[in-house]
Formats: structure tokens, C-alpha cells, sequence
């Protein structure tokens, strides 16, 4: 029964989604409320009908009703609940019903706290919402509809992918949706800017945060798929420059941008135009990214022949919504009054060139992805891009982007001058001096690379570190230190924090870069060896049943450096979809990971063992918590100041539409 | 004046559409009409370590139709094909490996530990062989004759689908025509 009352509700809620993306529309034109308050009602009847029939999907695989014909393609009898529930969203359809709900469960919240926002604004948001909403929710039912039933019934099912089967994986898709359809918010708070033909501070104080809170969503998820990529993937590797790993990539860098262009527009009334045109591409590429790469690989390319009827729905979708966008902004930005100046040096002048350098990597990213496409089209030549490309075109331009970030937020306002900046980051700078010699003596010549990684790592957490104790009044005569530091407001926290964990994350990436070991070699159980300063003994070699696999199992006792520990790597077999993963046996430790995989042997008793020492590697993801703890901070210090009374009277401060 | 700078960000997006809507048109896993039906690239590659020695050659391409997969240890695609190489494998079908773009140190860890489907493999660290083949991208098959000419190109993971619907029929008319 579930799956007809999930279908049922589907259909309600495409239809809900149309009279959203209408009726207020028109009801903002004419200054009609009762229109305008329809969109309010449609949105959270639509929120209700779309969490139903993902209700109605999660309980078909949770009770393993295999009449579903995707319950029967994705899950098996054996496959644990937690992995039954996750196999929800493990497939194409399911996911687009994870992403449908996350969309209404935005669009309703947007109407529930959005009733202090100017009516017709929030009309128009609630609009532009509701067509976003019909238009995916319709793509799910008409071209992949997971309810389909199947006759006659299977026996059972054919197991979700073993490599998905995974904690860090399923958390890893709801983390992503969350940041690109957040962003749909700024998407339609721009479009509903460009419609009204103004922007003022309250629009910018209502999208900060939603774009700050995807951003959030986003920067975990990517972590914790890399963190996945490391530890499934079986050899340590942590970022791949796939197709699909990009896709998140470019939202991300974009979406970076945006979070500072928009707090510039807060804060100072500038850069409305550049936020409103940062606002659509970031959402676009969400899409493009999540769609276009839909199937897998840049495969992208490939699911359009598998499947056109799909390729060709989100193709047309993607350049409707997108296009209508930017036609719009051409139409209507123009008119809009340009911000208010700011000099060549101040904080506004440096996130704008941080801003533009985020835009020329992710224009990198972007072109390294569809690269094989675009060639083709240009003169039939097939060409390739691999990780070489990145490091070649993405590397030094991120490079720059990172000596500047301590810069922002130690600038002025409005003007500044470049002794002043100097003195005020003198002791940063000199810290990271004596960090990058130091490191050349240690290291030598030959990693003088890696020195010059660390030390920008250095930098920016010295940087950082500075801006809190400049504003704690650390130094100077007669400051009230203690007060000062009660004092200090979340988002100074935020700012500092989240550019300390981009340190964090560049000193990670640095060290396995560079000082990666690796070491194979034949063990017999009993058997000791060297490696990374341990000793490494081969306990036993055995097998292990699992609920839905078998596993050939190496179990492993560590001594040296520390208490001695046990270590166990796992080769598994998952009989009913005849594939095999590999669970390596990480030890984590601050300064490093000890990687262990075991694989077959040509003697018998024997196996053949990859060990590595990763250093530092947990530091990426780590510094990746770190920022998003960052944003964290960020956004609760704007509840704050959002929950006190809303100044809907104010004057718009930054411009007045005459078109 | 000022107007043509909002115009730029239309422009743009209208163009990057074009391009892959017409890129998208084309059929990527057919091969440029250059490759199909002639003889493969000359090519000698070295083999990846430890046995450096045992490489792959266009002149290892002569007898039986095999199958030339395209491989590298940072493609994470390739880790979703694989078991299905090894299924092949077993059932007696020839694959060589072409490791693509790569550290050969790194190709050899990934195949010791998922297992070798491939009976002879290239090394192609700098990816000039690919080039010769027109490879856009990991996984890439090519279906090659008993005289050494392309006869198919099939571009992302070898599916239990495309093995059964067009690769397998085509190896055994190709195995006729011996």
C-alpha cells in the first residue's frame, strides 16, 4: 500500500508546487494578499505531502517490500536496517526524492519564519521556490518515479552497492543536498530581487544565513566524502579530481564567494549586483553538478546515451531556470543603483579579489570537467583531463587565494593603507617567516616546497590568531583583556576560526603530499617488521562472517611509539551481488595515520601487506570541522541578532529600482 | 555602456549551453572514424613494477580478438567496473590493461590488491598512448580483432548490460571471423 499513498502524495504535492509558483507570482503583481498568503499555505500543504511519500519509500525498504521494483534493485534480506533505511536514497530515484524533500522542507520553512520579510518579497521568493519544486518533483514522476511496482513479485533483492554500504557514505548525501538546495534560497531570493528591481540590507540580512548554513551542510558533506574516498577506496588516496567529486567541488568554491560578497552587501551596501549574479551561478552549478554528473563518472556525458529522456528533461531544465535568471539579470540589474565605493585597499577591495580568484578556480574546475566536451564540440579532437591538469592550473591560483585570506579581515573598511595592514600582521608575518626557514633547514632543499606549504598553513592560522588578539586588546597599555574577550562577538570567532581550519587543512594536504611512506611486503602470521618507526607483527590470518558478507581477515599487533595496539584489515566478499571491498585497517593519530591492507598471496599462508604512513592526513578533514564549526559560530551570532525586531521600516539602503 | 556588462554573464552561460548541448548530441562512445576498422597505434610499453619488463605492444594484438581496457588507480569508476574485469576474467576473456596516466607504483598497489583481471598490461604514465587512441576519460574498452584493427570503443564501466547486449556478441562474431 505505501508505495500508491507515496505516489498519491507526489502527485499532490507537483500539483501544490504549481499553484506555489503561481499564484503568489501574480498575487505580488497585484498587491493581492489573499493570492500571496496561498503560496504560504501551498508551500507547507506541499512540505506535508512530499515528507508523506518519502515516509512511504523509507518504509518500503525498511520492511523490504520488494513488490517496489527499486526496493528490489537496491536492497537484499541480509543487508543490515541502517543500510535498508540509507539504500533510500543509494539509487537515482530515491535520491531525487531526497532531494525533493530537502527543497520542500526549505520552501516550508522559508514560509513559517519568513513572515516578518516584506510580503511581496517573500511572495515572490515562496514563487520562484514552488517552480523549483514542480519542476523536480515532476522530473521524478515522469521520468524516474521510484514507485514503480514490479510483477511478479522477486524472492528477494539485489543488494545496494557493497562500496555504498557505509556509515560515512550514508550521511554523505543528505549532507551534500542540504548545502545545494540551501542555496536555492539565495537562487530564488535573487531572482525575487531582480523581479522587484531592488535590493536593501534586509534582503542581504535574510540570505546570509541560509547561505551560510549550506555552506555548512556542503563543507561537511565534501569531507566526509573524502574521508570516505580514503578509507573504502583502499589506498589512502583522499581527493580524485572525479567528475563527480568536482560537482560538489565548484558549488563549494562558489558558494565561498557568495558568503562573502553577501556579507560585504550586508555590512557595507556594495557589490549587490555581483552578489545577486553569484547567487544564480552558485545554485546553477549546484544543479549542473549534482544533475549533468547524475549517473556517475563524467559519464555525464555517457547517461545522456543511456538515457536522453532523463539527459534531455534536466538539460532543458537547467538552462530554463538558469537562463531565465541571467536574462533577467541583464534586463534588470542595470537599473539597480550600484553599491556604495570603496577604495582599491580596504576589506572591501580584498574579498572582492578573493572573490575572483574563487571564480577563476572553480572557471578551472568547471572547465577541467567538461573540458572532453567542449574539444569535441570545437574541433572533434578527443582530449583528456587527469589529476595532472589540477595540479598545474587549480594549484597556483589557489595558492595566492590562501596568502590573501589572512588579508580580509584585517583590513578597514572602506580604506586602508598597505603599512598600516603590514604593522597590524607583523607579528603573522614574521612567525611565518621563521616557520618557512626553519622548515627549509629541517627538511632540506629538496622539500623546500613542502616548507613553503607548511608555512602558509602557518600563516593563515597566525593570522587568524591575530585577529582575536587584536580585538582582545592583547599588548596594549590599559586594554580591559578580560572584558574584551567576553565581549568578543560570535562572527569574529567565526571568521577566525574558519580561516584557522583552512590552515589546518593546507598544513594536512601539504604533509601527505610530501612525506607519504609506503612499504609492501609478504608476511607470514607470526612475522615482524619495520615501518614508520613501529614494529609491525602479523597476529593471524583468518576469516570472518559478516550479516550480509564474508571476509578474509589480517589482524595486526603495533608496538613502539606509544601503547601498543591491535589493528585488523578486512577483504570482503558480498556473495549476493558477487563483489568484493576493501576495509583497510586505519590507526588515526594527530601526527598520522598508519594504513594497513591486506591482499592475496602467491604463496599459500602467506599475504601480501600495504602498509602506509599517511602524516597528517587527518588533518584535512579535520581543518574542513573546523571551518564549518567556523560557520557554525557565524550563523548563531546572526540568530541572534535576527530574532531581535526586524527593521522593516528602515530605509532600503542600497538602491531603488527606476526601470 | 554599462548595460553590455550584464550582458556578459548571459552570453556566457549561452554559449557554455551550446556546447554541451551539442557535445552532448554526439555520441561519445563512438570512435573518431579515424580509429574504427584500422590498426591500433604503434605503441611498445613498459610493464608496471616489479615486472617492468613484461610491457604491452601493439604487436601483442595479433591472433584472438581481445579487449584493451583503460585503467588508472585515481579513478574511482574504474573501482565499480573492476569486479565485473574479474568475472570476465574468469569466464576466459582476454583483457590487456592500459594504465593511464598514472604511477606505475600506484597501479601496481591497486591491482594487488583488488586482484589482476588483465593478462598483459602497458604502463602509460604521461598518457601518449591514450592520446594516440583518443581516450577521454577512465574506464575506456576497446574491442580489437585477431589482425589488430579498433572495431569498438565502449567509454565509462563495463556494465552486465554492455557485456551481454554488445560486447560479448561482438567478441564472438570477431572469434567467427578467425
Amino acid at each position: 500500500m505505501s508505495a500508491e499513498i507515496g505516489q498519491l502524495a507526489l502527485i499532490l504535492a507537483f500539483m501544490l508546487g504549481l499553484v506555489q509558483g503561481v499564484a503568489p507570482l501574480v498575487g505580488a503583481h497585484r498587491g493581492d494578499s489573499v493570492l500571496m498568503s496561498l503560496g504560504r499555505a501551498s508551500a507547507l500543504l506541499q512540505m506535508a505531502f512530499v515528507v508523506l511519500a518519502f515516509g512511504a519509500l523509507a518504509t518500503a525498504y525498511v520492511t523490504m517490500d520488494f513488490s517496489v521494483e527499486l526496493v528490489a534493485k537496491h536492497s537484499h534480506s541480509t543487508q543490515p536496517l541502517p543500510y535498508r533505511f540509507a539504500a533510500t536514497w543509494g539509487s537515482h530515484e530515491g535520491s531525487m526524492l531526497l532531494w525533493v524533500l530537502i527543497l520542500a522542507l526549505h520552501g516550508g520553512a522559508l514560509a513559517f519564519f519568513g513572515r516578518s520579510l516584506r510580503e511581496t518579497l517573500q511572495a515572490r521568493v515562496l514563487a520562484v521556490q514552488g517552480l523549483l519544486s514542480a519542476a523536480f518533483i515532476g522530473f521524478s514522476l515522469f521520468t524516474s518515479n521510484p514507485f514503480s511496482r514490479l510483477s511478479p513479485i522477486p524472492l528477494d533483492g539485489t543488494e545496494l552497492n557493497p562500496l555504498l554500504q557505509d556509515p560515512g557514505l550514508v550521511m554523505h548525501p543528505p549532507l551534500l543536498y542540504l548545502g545545494y538546495v540551501g542555496f536555492s534560497v539565495a537562487f530564488a531570493f535573487a531572482v525575487a530581487a531582480l523581479i522587484e528591481g531592488r535590493v536593501d540590507a534586509a534582503w542581504a540580512r535574510w540570505v546570509r544565513p541560509w547561505v551560510l548554513s549550506a555552506w555548512i551542510s556542503l563543507t561537511i558533506g565534501i569531507a566526509l566524502g573524502s574521508w570516505w574516498a580514503y578509507y573504502e577506496l583502499g589506498w589512502g588516496g583522499w581527493w580524485f579530481w572525479d567528475p563527480v567529486e568536482n560537482a560538489s567541488l565548484m558549488p563549494w568554491l562558489m558558494g565561498t564567494a557568495l558568503l562573502h560578497s553577501a556579507m560585504v552587501l550586508e555590512k557595507r551596501g556594495a557589490l549587490i549586483s555581483w552578489t545577486i549574479l553569484l547567487s544564480v551561478l552558485t545554485f546553477s552549478l549546484s544543479m549542473i553538478g549534482t544533475f549533468l554528473v547524475r549517473s556517475g563518472v563524467l559519464t555525464s556525458v555517457h547517461a545522456f546515451a543511456v538515457d536522453p529522456e532523463r539527459g534531455a528533461y534536466i538539460l532543458v531544465f537547467i538552462l530554463i531556470a538558469t537562463g531565465a535568471a541571467l536574462a533577467l539579470y541583464a534586463w534588470r540589474a542595470p537599473a539597480m543603483r550600484t553599491g556604495a565605493l570603496f577604495s582599491p585597499l580596504s576589506r572591501e577591495a580584498g574579498i572582492t579579489l578573493n572573490n575572483l580568484f574563487l571564480l577563476a578556480a572553480t572557471a578551472t574546475v568547471f572547465l577541467g570537467t567538461f573540458y572532453p566536451v567542449f574539444i569535441d564540440v570545437l574541433n572533434g579532437d578527443k582530449i583528456s583531463v587527469g589529476p595532472p591538469y589540477y595540479n598545474m592550473t587549480f594549484v597556483p591560483l589557489f595558492i595566492p587565494l590562501l596568502v590573501l585570506v589572512a588579508f580580509g579581515p584585517i583590513l578597514n573598511w572602506k580604506r586602508d593603507t598597505v603599512q598600516a595592514a603590514l604593522v597590524r600582521l607583523r607579528w603573522p608575518i614574521i612567525i611565518t617567516v621563521a616557520a618557512a626557514g626553519i622548515g627549509a633547514l629541517a627538511f632540506g632543499l629538496a622539500k623546500l616546497g613542502a616548507a613553503l606549504g607548511i608555512a602558509l598553513g602557518v600563516w593563515l592560522v597566525a593570522a587568524s590568531f591575530m585577529l582575536l588578539v587584536r580585538r582582545w586588546g592583547l599588548g596594549r597599555k590599559g586594554a580591559e583583556t578580560g572584558r574584551l574577550i567576553r565581549t568578543t562577538p560570535l562572527a569574529v570567532w567565526g571568521v577566525a576560526i574558519a580561516h584557522a581550519g583552512l590552515g589546518v587543512s593546507t598544513i594536512g594536504i601539504t604533509a601527505i603530499t610530501a612525506w607519504t611512506a609506503s612499504e609492501v611486503v609478504t608476511m607470514v602470521p607470526g612475522q615482524t617488521i619495520e615501518f614508520a618507526g613501529r614494529r609491525i607483527t602479523l597476529d593471524a590470518l583468518g576469516a570472518a562472517t559478516g550479516p550480509n558478507y564474508q571476509a578474509e581477515q589480517g589482524r595486526f599487533r603495533i608496538e613502539g611509539q606509544g601503547r601498543p595496539f591491535l589493528m585488523v584489515s578486512e577483504k570482503r566478499f558480498y556473495p549476493s551481488s558477487q563483489s568484493q571491498t576493501t576495509e583497510a585497517g586505519i590507526h588515526g593519530e594527530a601526527m598520522g595515520n598508519l594504513y594497513i591492507s591486506v591482499g592475496e598471496s602467491a604463496t599459500p599462508g602467506a599475504a601480501t601487506v600495504r602498509l602506509w604512513w599517511h602524516p597528517l592526513v587527518g588533518w584535512i578533514w579535520g581543518g574542513a570541522m573546523i571551518m564549518a564549526l567556523g560557520g557554525a559560530l557565524s550563523l548563531s551570532d546572526r540568530r541572534l541578532r535576527l530574532a531581535m525586531p526586524a527593521r522593516k521600516t528602515a530605509p532600503a539602503k542600497t538602491g531603488e529600482a527606476t526601470a | 555602456m554599462r548595460r553590455l556588462g550584464f550582458i556578459i554573464p548571459i552570453a556566457l552561460f549561452l554559449m557554455v549551453a551550446a556546447a554541451l548541448g551539442l557535445g552532448l548530441r554526439r555520441d561519445p562512445s563512438i570512435l573518431p572514424s579515424m580509429l574504427i576498422d584500422r590498426p591500433i597505434p604503434v605503441f611498445d610499453l613498459p610493464g608496471l613494477p616489479p615486472s617492468e619488463a613484461e610491457g604491452l605492444a601493439s604487436s601483442d594484438f595479433s591472433g584472438k580478438p581481445v579487449l584493451l581496457n583503460v585503467f588508472a588507480s585515481w579513478c574511482v569508476a574504474c573501482v565499480i567496473e573492476h569486479p565485473m574485469l574479474l568475472r570476465l576474467q574468469a569466464q576466459g576473456v582476454t583483457i590487456h590493461g592500459l594504465d593511464w596516466k598514472d604511477e606505475p607504483a600506484a597501479g601496481a598497489d591497486w591491482l594487488a590488491q583488488r586482484g589482476n583481471p588483465y593478462t598483459l598490461i602497458g604502463s602509460d604514465p604521461r598518457g601518449r598512448t591514450g592520446i594516440d587512441f583518443g581516450v577521454t576519460g577512465a574506464p575506456e574498452t576497446f574491442v580489437i580483432d585477431g589482425h589488430g584493427r579498433v572495431r569498438y570503443r565502449h567509454v565509462g564501466p563495463i556494465t552486465p548490460e554492455v557485456w551481454s547486449g554488445t560486447l560479448q556478441p561482438m567478441l564472438d562474431r570477431l572469434e567467427q571471423e578467425t
